[in-house]
């Protein structure tokens, strides 16, 4: 590790703490109903749409009623995803005929199950990609339905975010908020304005926002090239802010045209964690005790930063095999020393592990290299981020919420050890609660675990409709040993956590793993949301009680260690065995010699 | 319970919230409750009874599986049976050691039913008839509503209220007190219960209860846990482990895929074998708090039990443990049952060697406990020695409501004490004058929190005695302990506000309820609740029955009347308010070892993990054994090691679970970090030295 990348790990989470009050306060405004200083401007707009799918926004919802309104939203969003891909060709703004007969020869088609796992991926904020952007979709696709799904997954993150807290601060309740409210105020008066500034300001650094027709270039060696093109700027900055992580292009920010300068590249990763960080500032303000929202901050961040220097530390060392044959891998002047393969020059390994740490944190799936090319224990931290649940500020709102739930089983069991019924801000954690949460946590690990061992085994006939030329479907794998089990791994663990980062080295555009990828990133996303949801319910119908010093703490630093602690025991005993067959025994295999 | 006198030890220390011994109580181990507690756990191996553990359920269904496994591998004579034999009589131990210890706190309990069920022969009854005549009957044929007559030797043949009469009662039964009690018509000593026996008298007895329904009945039924439904916290805790058993089932279940895939990749190694993905299955799952959880809850109820609280169910201890209000009477609770003179202040020109002597002469025949006090006194201080006073030459004016004072007519000397408005009248009425400072000092004294008795001689002012309420020894040590619990004391009083005051700031209590009536008690419990507070007290008398039923936890006196019975939720037999500290101190004691418990079973995976993972594959991946820091012999003693270790360490905290974590008053935050460190950190490092160990006597003898 040099200085200077250590430096840029600790000023980036310094900006992250700066921005985390401001806007935080700002949500909390919004969402106890008051009035915002972006009022007078967006009021009308946030009239409008209430008017135009005639909601009454004085009326508050049940749980099961807010759930209802979220699953229809949603579903219609998924149904609505799938027919715009599948019919595109008949669709405006597609200059290279994608869909058509005039598509270029290397364009790859829509088929139903790469739509379907697309149209999932995008109602589930995954942003998991089997498709490649720049060769698949048209600019209206990218526009009309994976920009729109980019702001409104989005705020439906928000929205359980917000009905949960409600959960915590209200009491002797039935409801817990409107669903379309929450969702319009979370689009309009958000991500909205968060992704104008963001995206007028990619804009200003290079990042393109044309409706182009791509450019036929001829290189210095006489070849021919295609340049992608496309309304980048308008997407790149939701895909950053709503933790979306889709790229324009297949590249992701790794390309020029996404993420041209190490500036860019600080403002990017910053976009993806404001939203989550400030949402826990928002948590504090609306349960009536700021400490509370710092304590979750607190732990996310003592997550985070020991993620961040693992990686960075993983991947300035480098590979200990290359140093025995003489080779220079520390820094230099010259060099960056370290593991630089899969990285781009411009951004270097500090700001190149500090991205991937973030990306994989916050369930943003956004990358800036390739995760596969990373060292067996820099490719390690991000696939523990995100089996740990995402919650490390995680999703917008999905990392709060994730993140209260792992709280939640924080409370009960240490809540015993001080000789009380459990309770977190003033509310018994009982049976009902713990249910909720072992369900959330069952759903998500045994996503992972299922698919990962039915895929490690399973075997088709070559050229079958499900895996095609592959065969069985390790045979989709670019790496074998353990390094191919990561590979599976990874891809069902982005996934089930709605991350949506690719590892790669794996050609996932198959109908089987379109199908299960599509059914992981579904059951990772409402299989939470739904108990969450019951929880708040639950939580929102209790008495609050009074807090005494008999009460367990949750705002010191005792507290932010335990729920860290938590998080990782969780998360360690439940894929251990898993970890240990892929990236840990890579790397012990790497300190031997043998490489994947 | 006739066995077991179950006051505290008096030596022990008043000032701690749990006394480390109760007088005889039950050992933790006899040789007649661990027989039955051996037969039991086997008896538990019933599967239809086990699923109702989900964890222990799951060990069973492993072991099943092995045990079918271990038959076909004999019957085919295939390698390796020695090493499958010994994982399947683990696991089978593992289950049984569970078993045990739930079969314990059971067995102990059911020995004090059965010393109870002695007692209870069913005795004759002399019932009243409609006609006004006695019949003898069977005490089961009584129905609530009969009139039955008990005289000297009988045995009380139900519950019921004495509607006629007086008598001495030994309660031995039920309280283990010898001394008798007396019971009388009216008033709060009027209930009686079944089983007890009338030493003197005769009374006339209302059955309240129908056979089956008595208090006896109830308290056998509880003892043996017929009644026993799991508390809400014993649901949310089952929730728990159930959740995590699942997950532990997933990531085993799919292991056996995902060796597969690195079998084939590796080209090396085989596929584990059941046996092994199964210990480690067991290994991985809350065993440890799975099996031992039931048992804590009984050996909980048993010990409130054993501090002769009989707590109706064991979701009333769990709330004692939640409780943060406490409503403590002032008298019998706070401060000793009576007031004591404390000093004699004499007006101006009177000698304070006068007015002891006519406080003294005065009080020679006043029994009362406050009269006995002005007596002793006047001994200590001014060495009088009271004599005796025939009635031939003193005529005593006993104390009446009405005139408010009493004293003696002696020698011509017309001695009064009394309050001091009622000794103004009666100075004035004789035509004397009282001065002023008489009530100064009475008021002085009032605000000081003692009580002013005013004495006169005649028309003569003497002085003014002052008696004060004395806190009991150590009650401030313990109020301040329930500070540190985070608990608000509550002292409820009859007196005015000036003296509650005092008394309170002198016994350290965090507030008063002062001329506090039965319906402000309830409307204070009531405003408490409204605001988040749970709240626990004590009563006795039928008009406190609402306060008690409201209240979170409501201990009622067991002298008290059936109505205050019926209203709390559990009932103290010695009748000591005090009980109501320890009765939290029990509850949060509850919940503090199911916490810890469930701590160390979590911690423990995390070395299981090391013994048996690097152990699995390394054959496929002898890189893997980097990951066997404690050094393990060989692959097939850590799995045996480790699964020895999980069955041994349930059976090694049995003790730890009928008996409680130790348990020291203080803050949350502190005790976090202490539990947390003890039980978190504890569990975390103690398993690497056990298997270790275990790993070595594994390979000494040869067994793997």
């Amino acid at each position: 590790m040099t200085p200077n990348g250590i430096l840029q790990i600790l000023a980036f989470f310094g900006l992250v703490a700066a921005v985390a009050k401001p806007l935080g306060a700002h949500m909390a405004r919004l969402f106890t109903g008051e009035r915002t200083f972006l009022h007078p401007l967006l009021r009308p707009l946030e009239r409008l749409c209430y008017k135009l799918a005639g909601v009454r926004e004085d009326v508050e919802q049940r749980w099961t009623q807010y759930a209802g309104s979220l699953l229809s939203f949603s579903f219609f969003s998924f149904l609505f995803t799938y027919l715009i891909q599948r019919l595109q060709g008949w669709l405006p703004w597609n200059p290279a005929g994608f869909g058509t007969g005039r598509a270029p020869s290397n364009a790859t088609a829509m088929t139903a199950d790469l739509a379907f796992n697309t149209a999932a991926s995008f109602v589930a904020n995954t942003n998991w990609q089997s498709y490649m952007g720049e060769t698949t979709v048209s600019y209206f696709v990218q526009m009309a339905v994976l920009t729109v799904q980019n702001f409104v997954s989005a705020a439906v993150g928000v929205a359980v975010a917000v009905a949960l807290i409600r959960g915590f601060a209200r009491q002797e309740a039935n409801s817990v908020g409107n669903f379309w409210v929450d969702l319009t105020r979370a689009v309009v008066y958000v991500f909205l304005p968060l992704s104008l500034l963001g995206a007028l300001f990619l804009c200003s650094q290079g990042v393109i926002q044309n409706w182009s027709a791509y450019t036929h270039a001829t290189t210095l060696e006489g070849a021919t090239q295609v340049i992608a093109q496309g309304p980048v700027a308008s997407q790149e900055a939701i895909k950053l802010i709503g933790t979306n992580g889709g790229g324009f292009f297949n590249a992701n920010s790794s390309h020029p045209f996404e993420n041209p300068t190490p500036l860019t590249n600080l403002i990017e990763i910053l976009m993806i964690f404001i939203v989550p960080a400030g949402l826990t500032y928002t948590f504090g303000r609306m349960v009536g005790d700021q400490r509370q929202g710092w304590a979750i901050f607190g732990a996310m961040s003592l997550l985070f930063l020991i993620g961040a220097f693992i990686v960075y530390g993983a991947e300035q060392a480098g590979n200990p095999n290359l140093a025995r044959l003489g080779v220079e891998t520390s820094a230099t002047d010259a060099q960056p020393g370290g593991n630089m393969e899969g990285k781009e020059v411009r951004f270097g390994i500090a700001a190149t592990s500090l991205f991937a740490t973030v990306t994989t944190a916050a369930s943003c799936g956004a990358v800036n290299s390739m995760h596969d090319s990373f060292t067996a224990l820099g490719g390690l931290i991000p696939l523990f981020n995100m089996q740990s649940g995402e919650v490390i500020f995680g999703g917008t709102g999905a990392g709060l919420y994730g993140m209260l739930l792992f709280a939640i089983l924080a409370v009960f069991i240490a809540g015993l050890m001080v000789g009380r019924t459990p309770e977190y801000l003033g509310k018994k954690i009982e049976g009902k609660e713990v249910k909720m949460a072992m369900l959330a946590i069952l759903a998500t690990s045994a996503t992972i675990l299922l698919f990962t061992g039915a895929s490690s085994v399973i075997e088709f006939a070559k050229d079958s409709y499900w895996n095609g030329s592959h065969g069985a479907a390790t045979g989709n794998l670019n790496n074998g040993g353990p390094h191919g089990f990561s590979e599976i791994l990874y891809a069902f663990t982005s996934g089930a956590a709605n991350n949506g980062s690719a590892f790669a080295g794996i050609s996932a555009n198959t109908p089987w793993y379109n199908l299960t990828i599509g059914l992981a990133m579904l059951f990772g996303r409402f299989l939470i949301i739904i108990p969450m949801l019951a929880v708040a319910g639950s939580l929102a119908a209790k008495k609050k009680l009074a807090i005494t010093s008999g009460t367990l703490p949750t705002h010191g630093a005792l507290f932010v260690i335990l729920l860290a602690g938590t998080v990782v025991i969780v998360g360690a005993l439940t894929f251990f065995p898993a970890l240990s067959l892929g990236p840990i025994v890579e790397h012990l295999l790497m300190l031997q010699g043998r490489l994947f | 319970m006739t066995t077991s006198t179950l006051t505290p030890d008096p030596s022990a220390d008043p000032t701690e919230l749990l006394p480390k011994k109760l007088a005889h109580a039950r050992p933790l181990f006899d040789s007649e409750i661990l027989r039955r507690a051996v037969w039991d756990s086997f008896v538990k191996l019933n599967p239809a009874k086990l699923c109702k553990n989900p964890v222990i359920f799951v060990v069973e269904a492993g072991a099943a599986v092995t045990t079918i496994l271990l038959i076909r591998d004999i019957a085919t004579s295939a390698a390796g049976t020695g090493f499958n034999l010994q994982i399947t009589l683990w696991l089978w131990f593992t289950v049984l050691f569970a078993n045990f210890a739930e079969a314990m706190a059971e067995a102990r309990g059911k020995a004090q039913a059965d010393s109870l069920r002695k007692t209870k022969s069913d005795s004759v009854a002399q019932r009243v008839a409609a006609n006004g005549r006695t019949e003898t009957v069977s005490a089961s044929q009584l129905r609530a509503g009969d009139l039955v007559i008990c005289e000297a030797g009988d045995t009380i043949p139900g519950d019921g209220e004495v509607v006629e009469g007086i008598a001495t009662v030994d309660e031995s039964v039920i309280t283990g007190e010898s001394a008798p009690v007396i019971r009388e018509s009216g008033g709060d000593r009027s209930a009686v219960t079944g089983g007890t026996r009338v030493l003197s008298d005769r009374i006339t007895i209302k059955i309240t209860s129908n056979p089956g329904e008595t208090f006896l009945d109830r308290m056998i039924a509880l003892i043996e846990g017929a009644q026993r439904h799991k508390t809400p916290n014993e649901v949310a805790l089952n929730i728990l482990i159930a959740g995590l058993t699942l997950v532990f089932l997933l990531a085993v279940v799919t292991l056996q895929p995902f060796s597969q895939y690195s079998v084939a990749a590796a080209g090396a190694g085989s596929v584990p074998g059941v046996a092994v993905l199964v210990s480690l299955l067991v290994c991985l799952i809350p065993t440890t708090i799975g099996g031992l959880l039931s048992a804590i809850g009984i050996a909980g109820m048993d010990r409130v039990m054993q501090h002769n609280v009989l707590a109706m169910s064991g979701k009333a201890v769990e709330a004692a443990g939640d409780v943060n209000t406490l409503l403590l009477d002032k008298t019998g609770t706070i401060t000793i049952g009576n007031r004591q003179a404390a000093e004699f202040i004499p007006v101006k020109g009177v000698t304070e060697l006068e007015l002891a002597e006519a406080a003294q002469l005065s009080s020679l025949a006043d029994e009362t406990p406050e009269g006995r006090s002005v007596v002793v006194l006047a001994k200590e201080k001014y060495g009088l020695r009271g004599r005796e006073l025939s009635h031939h030459e003193a005529g005593f004016i006993p104390f009446s409501a009405h005139t408010r004072m009493s004293g003696v007519d002696i020698n011509g000397s017309q001695l009064r004490k009394g309050a001091t408005d009622s000794i103004i009248q009666f100075v004035e009425e004789h035509g004397g004058t009282v001065p002023g400072e008489l009530r100064e000092i009475a008021d002085r004294i009032s605000r000081q929190g003692g009580t002013p008795l005013a004495v006169s001689n005649g028309r003569r002012t003497l002085g003014v005695i002052n008696l004060k309420d004395v806190v009991k020894g150590g009650m401030k040590k313990r109020l301040a302990q329930l500070r540190r619990m985070g608990i608000t004391t509550v002292m409820i009083t009859g007196d005015n506000p000036l003296t509650a005051a005092a008394i309170a700031a002198e016994a350290g209590v965090d507030s008063f309820l002062a001329q506090a009536s039965p319906a402000d008690k309830l409307n204070y419990i009531k405003k408490e609740q409204a605001s988040g507070h749970l709240v626990a007290m004590t009563g006795d008398g039928t008009n406190d029955a609402p306060a008690l039923a409201q209240a979170d936890v409501g201990l009622a006196m067991n002298t008290g009347t059936m109505a205050a019975k019926e209203a709390g939720n559990m009932v103290d037999l010695d009748s000591n308010p005090t009980k109501l500290i320890e009765v939290v101190a029990i509850g949060k004691q509850l919940l503090i070892t199911r916490g810890a418990l469930t701590t160390f079973s979590v911690a423990n995976d995390v070395a299981k993990y090391f013994a048996i993972i690097p152990a699995m594959f390394m054959a496929t991946y002898p890189a893997l054994g980097a990951l066997n820091i404690m050094g393990l012999h060989s692959p097939k003693s850590a799995v045996l090691a480790a699964v020895i270790f999980n069955a041994l360490i349930i059976i090694a905290l049995v003790p730890l679970a009928l008996r409680g974590v130790k348990y020291r008053p203080a803050g949350a935050g502190a005790l976090l970090r202490r539990n947390l460190l003890l039980y978190g950190l504890g569990g975390l490092i103690v398993p690497f030295p056990g298997i270790w160990a275990i790993d070595q006597i594994v390979h000494v003898l040869g067994l793997a």
